[in-house]
């Protein structure tokens, strides 16, 4: 991160000698040993890094490494991997936690499970400082992490590009962090959807949601437009298919999940407040019957584009011409 | 005690086996063995093939019986593939394999258990050997039936039609091998549709009881279109979760086999790189694997909830046919009370088309919103 403001660099926390970083998503967890690192710079500006991987340690690795050296420097010792360490190392870890030496930072990773469990123990009792890194799975858990992201560089983001940029290329968390980073590094001002456009409309998921959104709206001929103009430019249809369905599923859910606040029905959904509004506005002009007649056309669509029909191109646009024909009220 | 005696409940087919044992004239070298799902067609072939071993046809008790039977025959070749189709590679490999001749056996014998997988490539690369085997070859396909074998194979092997055995006998080959209670064999065998193999994991395994019990309440439980979508979810999860009960102990029985063959320490950390391929390529196996197993669990998921729709059609028409959920009446009721005999069949008809979509690699999960959605009950 070449480019942190001055202002949280001026005030680092002060990093305890012990550190865990602990849940499965690599981001996010990768993310955490590289800040505690960095905070242990500030005052220790010659810190010298040691990593240990579980797969290649050799006993008493961790315990040479400790030992004071002739020249006294500060060090880091980043074990990985705890969740799948050999006994060895994990009896090495208990022996640096009962008489730690001074000058060196111990920062140890776990994913999740049960090995290593008497390591993690002992480094809460010796109240070492707990990061969490959890999976994120849910949509509302990459909004979650995207407007993290952008706020942490200190960039605005508009709810809109953060929608957008989910849309595109939040199949994959690592996928979504390196294009959070890229539109940090590449773009200045705020970043609003024109910018993620720009960086990310030709993504086959953002066509898929493009034609999604207008065929739910009931706007027939963009839908239309959209979609001849993708599969021209070479896009496969049978994602476009998928986001279809996907997204008149959510309307569904969304549509019998009743009046709540959009905060609590997005959380028993496991969808972000936004998707919930969004369906919410979406829903205008549908009966669920209609919905579901729309979603019987997908399918039948997906017979045809994986091989089912002749035309797999006039598959997808008979679903979408059934789509906005229900959402004008059949 | 017998090779035949877990072939259960297929007298006609075993009356042509047997003749064939004993007589020359009545013996050919390429079988056919067809029949639904869970008839034992791999049971029958295998103990077609220890019959023809055993110095006293199959008499069950010595060693060419024991091992034809239990797979590890250094002349009875089983091959299945979990992956959805028998490659050309695969296929060369037999044929060569098959032109060798008996080692301590009587005869050379190949058994491909799922012939419905060979493509028409891999097919025509057996063709040959087939045709024309080496005097003491023989070859036993199995599929489920006559149309899912290339029609070149098909016309060049003798046909044994296995049928769906009747529950009775499926029941009791539940208490007689695996000392199940008879009570819960007789559930087991009516619930599992007289499959076998699955049968047994119903009698013995109380989660697949409640995840069967689960799919069938779909039947009377989808209003709305809320309702609907739900319910395919929920399908969706249950298979997921019959899925990892039957592979998780499967998998990790495998590598263990694998470690120890290959003589790795099953308990290092790491392994060297050449063991770490051998289990890399183990792993994509499984993968390709899990894949096909979970369309087959979704699959029987759906043969289930058929069986409601068809139990409560039998009630609607009083037929004297033996009902497959005998053991969950009231749901039976309460669907034949729901729907008249024609929404039924369009039920079933909804079902059908899910299976077929499924198996045609339509997204599990909008295949069954598509079903579901025809499944809700009027209001
Ligand atoms: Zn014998």
């Amino acid at each position: 991160m070449t480019d942190v403001p001055v202002d949280v660099m001026d005030v680092p926390r002060r990093v305890p000698p012990l550190a865990l970083v602990s849940g499965p998503e690599q981001v996010i967890a990768d993310r955490a040993v590289k800040g505690l690192l960095e905070d242990l710079r500030v005052s220790q500006p010659d810190l010298e890094v040691v990593r240990l991987y579980a797969a290649s340690y050799a006993p008493g690795d961790l315990l040479a490494q400790a030992a004071p050296s002739l020249f006294g420097g500060d060090k880091a010792i980043v074990v990985h991997d705890l969740d799948e360490a050999p006994d060895e190392l994990q009896a090495d870890l208990l022996a640096f936690l009962a008489a730690p030496e001074d000058g060196v930072t111990l920062i140890v990773r776990h994913k999740s499970g049960n090995r290593g469990k008497k390591v993690l123990d002992a480094l809460r009792s010796a109240r070492a400082r707990v990061v969490e890194a959890p999976a994120i799975k849910s949509d509302r858990d990459k909004t979650d992490f995207a407007s993290h992201e952008f706020r942490a560089a200190h960039r605005r983001a508009t709810p809109g590009a953060v929608r957008a940029l989910v849309e595109a290329v939040g199949q994959s968390v690592s996928e979504l962090a390196s294009a959070c980073q890229q539109l940090i590094a590449d773009t200045t001002g705020t970043i609003d959807e024109a910018v993620v456009e720009l960086y990310h409309g030709g993504k086959v998921e953002a066509t898929g949601f493009r034609v999604a959104d207008a065929a739910v709206a009931g706007d027939t001929s963009e839908a239309l437009r959209l979609l001849r103009h993708a599969i021209a430019v070479g896009v496969d249809p049978v994602p476009i298919v998928a986001v279809l369905a996907q997204q008149l599923r959510q309307l569904v859910r969304v549509g019998s999940a009743g009046r709540g606040r959009s905060v609590d029905v997005a959380r028993d959904l496991g969808l972000a407040p936004w998707q919930v509004d969004k369906a919410r506005r979406s829903l205008n002009g549908w009966t669920p019957d209609a919905l579901g007649r729309s979603i019987q056309a997908v399918a039948a669509a997906d017979f045809d584009v994986k091989g089912g029909g002749r035309d797999p191109v006039y598959a997808v646009e008979r679903a979408v011409l059934t789509i906005t024909r229900e959402r004008r009220g059949g | 005690m017998s090779v035949w005696s877990d072939v259960v409940g297929q007298e006609p087919a075993l009356a042509v086996l047997q003749r064939a044992v004993i007589d020359p004239d009545a013996m050919t070298h390429a079988w056919l063995f067809t029949g639904p799902p869970g008839s034992g067609r791999s049971v029958a072939a295998r103990a077609f093939a220890a019959a023809l071993q055993c110095p006293t046809g199959g008499c069950g008790e010595c060693r060419e019986c024991r091992t034809a039977l239990d797979g590890t025959h250094a002349d009875v070749d089983l091959v299945s593939t979990e992956g959805l189709s028998i490659g050309v590679s695969m296929a060369r490999q037999l044929v060569e394999l098959a032109a060798r001749r008996p080692s301590v056996g009587r005869w050379r014998v190949v058994v491909i258990e799922d012939a419905d997988r060979l493509t028409e490539h891999s097919g025509n690369a057996l063709l040959k050997a087939i045709e024309e085997p080496t005097s003491r070859t023989i070859w036993m396909l199995c599929a489920p039936s006559l149309e899912d074998v290339l029609i070149t194979l098909r016309s060049r092997s003798r046909h044994v039609r296995l049928r769906t055995p009747p529950a009775e006998a499926v029941a009791e080959l539940l208490v007689r091998r695996d000392g199940i209670d008879p009570q819960m064999a007789l559930y087991a065998a009516r619930a599992a549709q007289s499959h076998v193999g699955l049968a047994r994991r119903l009698a013995t395994d109380e989660g697949t009881r409640i995840r069967r019990r689960d799919a069938l309440r779909l039947a009377v439980r989808i209003r709305g279109v809320g309702d609907a979508v739900d319910a395919a979810a929920d399908l969706v999860k249950i298979a997921e979760e019959e899925k990892d009960n039957s592979l998780t102990e499967r998998n990790a029985r495998e590598l263990s086999r694998l470690l120890e063959t290959l003589g790795a320490d099953p308990t290092a950390r790491t392994q060297p790189p050449h063991i770490r391929s051998q289990i890399a390529a183990l792993e994509k196996e499984q993968k390709t694997r899990a894949t096909r197993v979970g369309r087959d669990v979704i699959d029987r998921s759906l043969t289930d909830l058929l069986s409601v729709y068809r139990d409560a059609l039998v009630r609607h028409t009083g037929a004297p046919v033996a009902m497959v959920n005998q053991d969950n009446a009231a749901l039976v009721d309460e669907l034949a009370g729901l729907l008249g005999p024609e929404q039924l069949l369009a039920a079933m008809d909804a079902i059908g088309t899910a299976r077929e979509r499924i198996e045609a690699n339509v997204a599990p999960l909008l295949a069954l919103e598509a079903m579901t959605l025809d499944l809700r009950l009027p209001r």
